[in-house]
């Protein structure tokens, strides 16, 4: 037994420092550099930018709250959004805070636009909290009260969601969906004033 | 449920058992040592990783020194880390300068990676440097992993050696499973996650004003690189906070869907390898075959019940499935299907929030666990686990028809049953005792974000999955405080080597033995009776233990949830 430790103790050392070096900073800073050279907008965020600005990432979500934009999903990411804080509600099946907190949206929501079905993923919260998409309703949904607020004709509006929809690969991976940051953007390029 | 759901469900299986055999071959290649098309490049590399370290690949090591130096080495990574992570800030690829971490912090955290649990107390977005990520994080997701496979393949010996007194060598199972297997894999895999929009860099954030005019701030980092690894080593470590439900982690359907191939790959191919070590291939597929009915009976519970929804919501008017938790681009089954996954093999990497799937949703990863990761399991430490399951599914078969029995040639006797269930009784004692414990002493009631049974759920699962190394979570419960990580600690230690050491220990004496022949009287196992058999022993040894929790949890809540009571 002793001498099972004692014949351990060089190669245990040894190699920990060897592995380290080659997993440890080698494989992550070699995959940098490629990554760099090869994909850099995907490398460094998928970042987009307009009039000279970091506008956003087409990957990660940002919140919108707006009346003159799609919203997006209900976020537990900080105070929502927040790019630094990825979070879910983790609250269960049972939580009377999250029934709650679902009753009162959901109420809100009825009482603005009585009658409507209403999308589940509209009042749950995602998974990150950085959700960049929308189920195709729930942008449906949202189509009356964009055009109403920006004066926009909702048909047009209508067809410029159908165009943003992006279909599962094959039919079955992943689900349809709409990037709320794309879709906003293409709203804002429509010709009708942003919002700022 | 729909169409398109089952049919992610049949691809994944299909694709999964189209690989399961190429997969086998590479690894029982490494297994025996053979040449590879790899060896021109890798070949020195290898051979001067030994020489500096003084080793001798050809030496073959008793079970007590293959034990011995696995745990020496082990140690000395969980020091390294937990070194680095104390020193963190000092040290330097710390762009947004994090303070160093506390100790309960470290040690939890040291432990998780090195057991190959990958428990977060933490968030990584906030807490870790990339230097931290890189150098203390992400090389055990190689080397828990190599140490998983090299251990299986010990075991593997142990069936397949006549008369032996080796069980192989441990530097060069471990080196070689690295260098010919997880690296070459991670940097095409790396590359593939890269071009789909997982960020690879040293910047530490970078600052958006959003179209709306709001400043927000993305953490940024080595992401990919680490993702490869964690998928492919069932590690489940995630970069930031919310794993692979951040779209950075996992920007598509297809990344997601790679993910979860990438899971159980390496588990199945080694059902293969393990069939061509012992010179009868049907001994694997008859593994698989069991795993496999156990795997499509919890996506199919898991699936089921989140299409189904939460009635609480439905009766506030929102129809459907349920979506807390969940993303968009995933949807409902392919969301069902990671939390199988995940748990089935001990990954843990989650892609949506498990603490808010429905109550028998939630239940089924929890369950997947309970059973010992078997699953297809964690790479190595699933089959060296289902093949402690089996020993016992012997025994009890040999019991039933009264001659010693036998398994793959080697006759089972009472040391080989004693140390088995030494082994599998360490995951109901750990995992019931701590979460007795936690229920009741006010340092453990204070974790739980939820009420009621939800709140039970939080801490038995977070014990399941500390013990299991697993690692996901009901991520609501507070754990990093110094009683959770010290305690989960604990248990991520005992839930890895107090298995491994008694199924080592069995490696050495199958090892020893004589080949025994099939005779007409063995017990057969190939084929449908043993696969049946193995199924039931892992549900009622295994799982049987845990329905008493159970109740009091997930199935308590299932009943409050369609009666509609709130907590």
């Amino acid at each position: 037994m002793n001498n099972d430790i004692l014949s351990s103790l060089r190669p245990a050392l040894v190699m920990t420092l060897l592995f380290a070096l080659l997993l440890g900073i080698g494989y992550p800073l070699a995959m940098t550099g490629i990554a760099q050279v090869l994909f850099p907008s995907q490398a460094n965020g998928s970042l987009v930018t307009s009039g000279g600005r970091v506008v956003g990432s087409s990957v990660v979500g940002q919140a919108f709250t707006s009346e003159r934009y799609f919203q997006t999903r209900p976020s537990a990411a900080g105070k929502g959004y927040d790019g630094m804080a990825s979070s879910g509600s983790n609250l269960g099946p049972t939580s009377k805070v999250l029934a709650d907190r679902v009753k009162a949206q959901v109420s809100a929501m009825q009482s603005a636009e009585p009658g409507k079905a209403i999308p589940a993923d509209l009042v749950t919260t995602s998974a990150s909290g950085l959700d960049p998409d929308i189920t195709p309703q729930a942008a449906f949904y949202q189509i009356d009260r964009v055009a109403r607020v920006r004066g926009v004709d909702a048909e047009a509006l209508r067809r410029v969601v159908a165009a943003s929809i992006e279909q599962p690969l094959l039919g079955f991976i992943g689900e349809p969906h709409v990037n709320v940051f794309e879709l906003n953007r293409r709203l804002d390029g429509l010709g009708a004033k942003p919002a700022r | 449920m729909t169409f398109e759901g089952w049919l992610l469900i049949a691809a994944f299986v299909g694709i999964l058992l189209a690989l399961t055999k190429p997969i086998g071959l590479w690894l029982f290649a490494l297994y025996e040592g053979r040449r590879t098309v790899l060896h021109p490049v890798i070949g020195p590399v290898e051979r001067g990783f030994y020489r500096l370290a003084g080793i001798n690949a050809e030496e073959d090591q008793s079970w007590r020194r293959y034990a011995v130096h696995m745990l020496i080495f082990n140690a000395a990574l969980a020091l390294l880390t937990y070194v680095l992570l104390r020193a963190q800030a000092v040290l330097p690829l710390n762009p947004q300068a994090l303070a160093a971490l506390p100790e309960h912090l470290s040690f939890n955290t040291a432990v998780a990676f090195v057991t190959n649990t990958n428990w977060q107390s933490y968030a990584g977005e906030s807490t870790m440097s990339n230097l931290s990520q890189m150098l203390a994080l992400t090389i055990h997701n190689f080397l828990s992993a190599a140490t998983g496979i090299a251990l299986a393949f010990a075991l593997f010996r142990g069936f397949s050696r006549r008369s032996a007194t080796g069980i192989g060598n441990f530097w060069a199972d471990v080196t070689r499973i690295t260098l010919y297997l997880l690296l070459p894999l991670s940097i095409v895999y790396a590359l593939f996650l890269i071009a789909s929009g997982v960020p690879q860099t040293l910047a530490g954030s970078v600052d958006v004003n959003t179209l709306e005019g709001v400043r927000q701030t993305l953490a940024l980092g080595p992401v990919a690189s680490q993702e490869a690894i964690k998928m492919l080593g069932t590690n489940g470590g995630g970069f930031f906070n919310v794993n692979s439900a951040h779209p950075f982690e996992n920007p598509t359907g297809l990344t997601d869907f790679v993910q979860m191939l990438s899971i159980f790959a390496i588990g199945m191919g080694l059902t293969y390898t393990f069939g061509k070590a012992v010179n009868n291939t049907r001994q694997g597929w008859a593994i698989l075959a069991a795993m496999m009915i156990l795997f499509l009976a919890g996506t199919t519970i898991a699936y089921w019940q989140e299409a189904v929804g939460n009635p609480i919501l439905h009766n506030l008017g929102v129809a459907g499935g349920n979506m807390e938790g969940k993303e968009v681009r995933f949807g409902i089954a392919a969301s069902a299907l990671f939390s199988v996954v995940t748990t089935a093999a001990s990954c843990g990497a989650v892609n949506a929030m498990h603490d808010s799937f429905t109550a028998l949703g939630g239940m089924i990863p929890l369950f997947n666990m309970q059973l010992g990761e078997v699953v297809v399991g964690g790479v190595g430490a699933g089959i060296y686990g289902f093949l402690l399951f089996a020993i016992l599914a012997v025994f009890v078969a040999g019991l039933m028809v009264g001659r010693t029995p036998e398994y793959v040639g080697k006759k089972i006797e009472s040391r080989e049953v004693k140390l088995a269930v030494l082994a599998i009784a360490v995951l109901p004692l750990v995992i019931l005792g701590f979460t007795a414990l936690a229920s009741v002493l006010p340092a453990g009631l204070a974790g739980p974000l939820n009420k009621g049974p939800h709140g039970f759920s939080e801490i038995l699962y977070a014990f399941t999955s500390a013990v299991a190394n697993n690692g996901s979570a009901f991520a609501g419960l507070t754990a990093s405080t110094p009683f959770y990580d010290g305690l989960l600690g604990v248990a991520m230690w005992i839930g890895r080597f107090f298995i491994i050491i008694p199924m080592l220990a069995i490696a050495g004496s199958l090892a020893a033995k004589k080949y025994t022949p099939e005779t007409a009287g063995s017990f057969p196992t190939t084929g449908l009776l043993w696969t049946g058999l193995l199924v039931g022993i892992v549900l009622i040894v295994g799982g049987l233990t845990f329905l008493p929790g159970l109740a009091l949890g997930p199935i308590a809540d299932h009943l409050a949830m369609i009666r509609g009571q709130l907590f």
